[in-house]
């Protein structure tokens, strides 16, 4: 009772201060210094304002500001600041919320297209009702795309006007065809996402083929300038040694000498290739968390059932999109150490080799959620029970992965600890921490991800194939060969020279590929027409599977955004690597930890804006508003639209 | 053998056995699979493992186990039951109660251990590599890092007696100046080199010289230490900068000695 007497007391008090604080405030002005009535007569008589001596003190002041305004000289800004974060984290943010926008728009209409291809080829509606389902996400993702490129375009206009101006100097001729491009993106989309069921099925599945078209082009022409400030020319074997030569796009000063070189230049494929993998693995996981978030909404069997089967083939392509994802990722890492060792030391050995400890929790934590998934799925099918017995084996083979590619060669320890082990690695542990060992982990963590899809796909299924024994131990032998071929070159590789270890990863990808794909084709025959030994219940699943998605998709966003600062973060204090350096105040490389803080901060970010599109998304399954229906305010009649 | 602490991997090894055998529930695998990796981690290794990366290890550990005891509906009943009855059976009160102080007392436990550890100055995490520069200016000449290469490397094939002659020299470069440290075997054991912590760098390795430019490996020799880079610090090193000591042909010699001795080619520019 006191503490509220108090308050309200603190409270009048403030008011009242307020009160007699304005009051005061007029009665000063009302009775400040004024020139005696004879003056003021006669300086009217001469035409002359009256003013007091505080208001003539304004007057002079705003003079003498327009003065020297008139009087300076206009100058070029070369960076420009934000308060309190600064230039460069308010690009980053903006440029890491552009490209989640915009990866979500380009590759949900390349599942969408495929999806509604199959359904074409199937004659089945369901696919074409799920590819519509994806599409819907599209128009307000689209917006927010837009929405946030034009914000980091006046972001770099305002805040980096000369470095802008630099790459407008360099890509001039690149920015009229992207527009159109633009332009013609928003026309397929529109036009494939509101003729939905207008036009022929072929004319819109070629609507939806031309999009695609339209956004891979997009993105290439924003992939080499990105590119660019990475790597500013390309690899040529100019004097014909053998040995490939660098051939810079720009001379020493920075004026342009090829656009050509500038455009295609050292990384922009490997970019191009990492990019649009990554993207529909990302596209794919987000629409499987907008299926989650549907589920969990759902109130009838029937929707979560739709839902379900929508978020199992969301996570199904970002799965399957994932797993090459981290041979395009070698690829890129590859190219962009041979472009220069500083950027690949730096990456690999130096400062941000650090950041790929994380990356390697993130990427450990997708292929356990991803595998968690699917033996939940094994709950829709009746009789999964006799699979059951393998989840083990398969767990303990992707933790041990998971571990060993998550071990730093040379561990973040105390002085106690470094002196215990006689410096900065374990005698034990530092091995794991080489390349040998992270190449074969993951090449494990892939062909188990694989088996638990077989699992997965097998589950109440008996195969009537005559020679489904022999064929089945020939999956086997596939399988356990390129598991021993893995293992045997990860064993190998720390018994000769670097040049040689490194070699090794590509037989090691080959074979896990070749062991897919064999499998893969042995497996279609084998469970054609399978005999069905229980029915599969769609919606038939645990929760706790749906916030597996929803959780795989925020792995996937927080990676996106770690590797994309490693990738950018590379360069250092250059905006194009050795040619123009960044003299700003943020020139500098922020630390590890508050460089994750800003990546977590712009994920959140995402997460909200998604969250609005999942909602603006939703609306359109919702029954329509009718005024009077029911109650006063009005209800809502049946009917709405649900595709 | 193997760096193990044989007592510990025995023990816990015979209790998983004695589990077996007892055909023990999920629930207690579940416990048992936890706490003797922890066990493992902790005191399975000759030489410990820094906590940051048992705690990585248990991390993954704890996923895994959770994963599996919720990886199906049966599974998850399975784990649960035990927990249920434990709660509910009116037989299990005073294992209940010993549980319930059990439970704040480990917490209580774990959080004074973690106040008493000793003090310690902070440990610093060691860089593979440090990053070169751009580019660096030796004795009056710009060198770019990304492109020069040794200019007598060629003589290897163009004039092989000159690259001898190159070769020859340095070797007197190397034997005059680098092997106090650097040893006469280039393994990094030379006779200073246990008083110098981190120990010099061993040629020899294969993870060092031949996937390095031998751009990078003249910046260590013409700058030593002082050049090493702001990023990653302290590097500790005590290689000095060659540059205020040898010409820059007898850097480059030494360079293609070091390479020549140990029988490797310096990596080339866009070689992976």
């Amino acid at each position: 009772m006191t503490r509220n007497r108090i308050l309200f007391g603190i409270g009048v008090l403030a008011f009242v201060s307020v009160i007699v604080t304005v009051r005061l405030g007029g009665f000063l002005v009302d009775n400040e210094y004024r020139q005696p009535d004879r003056q003021v007569a006669a300086q009217e008589e001469l035409g002359e304002a009256e003013l007091t001596p505080r208001q003539q003190g304004i007057a002079d002041e705003q003079a003498a500001d327009e003065a020297e305004a008139r009087a300076r000289p206009y100058e070029e800004a070369e960076y420009r600041t934000v308060p309190f974060v600064g230039s460069r984290v308010t690009v980053w943010v903006l440029a890491q919320l552009h490209l989640l926008f915009a990866a979500f728009v380009l590759a949900v209409p390349l599942f969408a297209f495929i999806i509604e291809f199959v359904g074409y080829v199937k004659k089945e509606e369901r696919y074409n009702k799920l590819a519509y389902e994806f599409t819907k996400l599209l128009s307000v993702s689209f917006s927010m795309t837009a929405t946030f490129g034009a914000f980091l375009t006046f972001a770099l206009i305002i805040l980096y006007p000369k470095f802008t101006n630099y790459l407008m100097h360099i890509f001039s001729p690149t920015f009229l065809p992207y527009v159109l491009l633009f332009f013609l993106e928003a026309l397929f989309l529109y036009s494939y996402y509101y003729g939905w069921g207008k036009f022929g099925p072929k004319m819109h599945l070629f609507l939806g083929f031309m999009l695609n078209v339209v956004g891979t082009a997009i993105m290439f022409i924003a992939n080499a300038w990105l590119t660019f400030m990475m790597s500013p020319g390309k690899r040529d074997d100019i004097d014909g040694d053998g040995v490939p030569d660098f051939v810079s796009a720009v001379s020493e000063s920075g004026a342009l000498l090829s656009l050509r070189d500038a455009f295609f230049n050292f990384t922009w494929m490997p970019i191009n290739i990492h990019r649009i993998i990554a993207n529909v693995a990302f596209g794919g996981s987000i629409a499987a968390a907008y299926a989650a978030f549907r589920y969990l909404q759902a109130k009838t069997d029937e929707e979560r059932a739709h839902f379900d089967w929508m978020g199992y083939v969301g996570n199904f392509v970002a799965i399957i999109a994932f797993l090459p994802l981290p041979f395009a990722g070698y690829y890129l890492a590859a190219e962009i150490y041979a472009f220069s060792q500083t950027l690949g030391i730096q990456m690999m050995g130096g400062t941000f080799s650090w950041l790929f400890v994380l990356q390697a929790a993130l990427i450990g934590n997708l292929f356990l959620g991803a595998n968690y998934y699917l033996w939940l799925g094994m709950g829709r099918m009746e009789g999964g029970v006799h699979f059951q017995k393998f989840i083990k084996w398969l767990l303990i083979a992707i933790a041990l992965c998971f571990a060993v590619w998550a071990t730093p060669r040379y561990a973040i320890s105390s002085v106690s600890e470094i002196a215990a082990m006689g410096g900065s690695s374990h005698p034990q542990l530092s091995y794991l921490g080489q390349m040998s060992a992270k190449n074969t982990a993951v090449n494990i963590l892939i062909l188990s991800t694989y088996m638990s899809f077989l699992l997965y796909r097998r589950t109440g299924r008996q195969s009537i194939h005559p020679y489904r024994q022999l064929l089945t131990r020939a999956q086997a032998i596939v399988f356990s060969s390129a598991a021993a071929l893995v293992i045997f070159y990860g064993v190998y590789g720390y018994f000769v020279d670097s040049a040689t270890r490194i070699r090794f990863a590509i037989p090691q990808v080959y074979s896990v590929l070749a062991a897919l794909v064999v499998i893969t084709v042995i497996d279609l025959p084998l469970y054609r027409n399978a005999a069905q030994s229980g029915e599969t219940k769609w919606g038939r699943i645990p929760a706790v599977s749906q916030y597996a998605l929803i959780f795989i998709a925020l792995s996937f966003t927080w990676l996106m955004g770690l590797m994309g600062y490693v990738r950018s973060g590379l360069r250092q204090e250059w905006h194009v690597y050795g040619v123009i350096l960044d003299t700003s105040p943020d020139a500098y490389t922020p630390n590890l930890g508050f460089a994750t803080q800003v990546v977590s901060v712009t994920v959140l970010i995402f997460f909200g804006l998604i969250g609005v599109v999942f909602w603006l998304s939703s609306l359109s399954g919702k029954k329509d508003y009718a005024p009077g229906a029911a109650g006063e305010g009005g209800g809502r009649l049946e009917g709405g639209q649900a595709a | 053998m193997l760096g193990l602490n044989l007592p510990v991997v025995i023990v816990l090894a015979a209790i998983g056995g004695v589990l077996a055998w007892r055909r023990a529930n999920t629930l207690t695998w579940l416990l048992y699979t936890w706490v003797a990796l922890w066990a493992f981690f902790k005191y399975g290794f000759a030489v410990p493992i820094p906590q940051s990366v048992v705690t990585i290890y248990l991390g993954i550990t704890g996923l895994a186990l959770v994963c599996f005891a919720s990886s199906s509906r049966e599974r998850l009943s399975e784990t649960v039951q035990p927990i249920v009855r434990l709660i509910l059976e009116p037989r299990y009160r005073l294992a209940l109660a010993g549980l319930l102080v059990a439970l704040p007392a480990l917490a209580a436990y774990n959080v004074y251990a973690d106040l008493n550890v000793p003090l310690e100055a902070p440990g610093f995490g060691r860089e593979v590599h440090p990053p070169p520069p751009t580019e660096m200016t030796v004795h009056d000449e710009t060198v770019d890092m990304a492109t020069a290469e040794n200019p007598y490397l060629h003589y290897k094939h163009d004039d092989p007696e000159l690259y001898g002659e190159h070769l020859e020299n340095g070797r007197r470069v190397y034997y005059e100046n680098c092997f106090w440290c650097h040893g006469d075997g280039m393994g990094g054991d030379g006779m200073f080199a246990h008083g110098l912590n981190p120990v010099p760098s061993n040629f020899n390795d294969v993870g060092t010289l031949p996937i390095l430019q031998s751009s990078f490996v003249h910046w260590r020799i013409a700058k030593g230490a002082p050049g090493l880079p702001g990023a990653g610090t302290p590097w500790d090193s005590m290689m000095p900068a060659w540059e205020k000591f040898l010409t820059t042909e007898e850097m480059w010699d030494v360079n293609l000695f070091i390479y020549d001795f140990n029988g490797y080619e310096p990596r080339a520019l866009g070689q992976h």
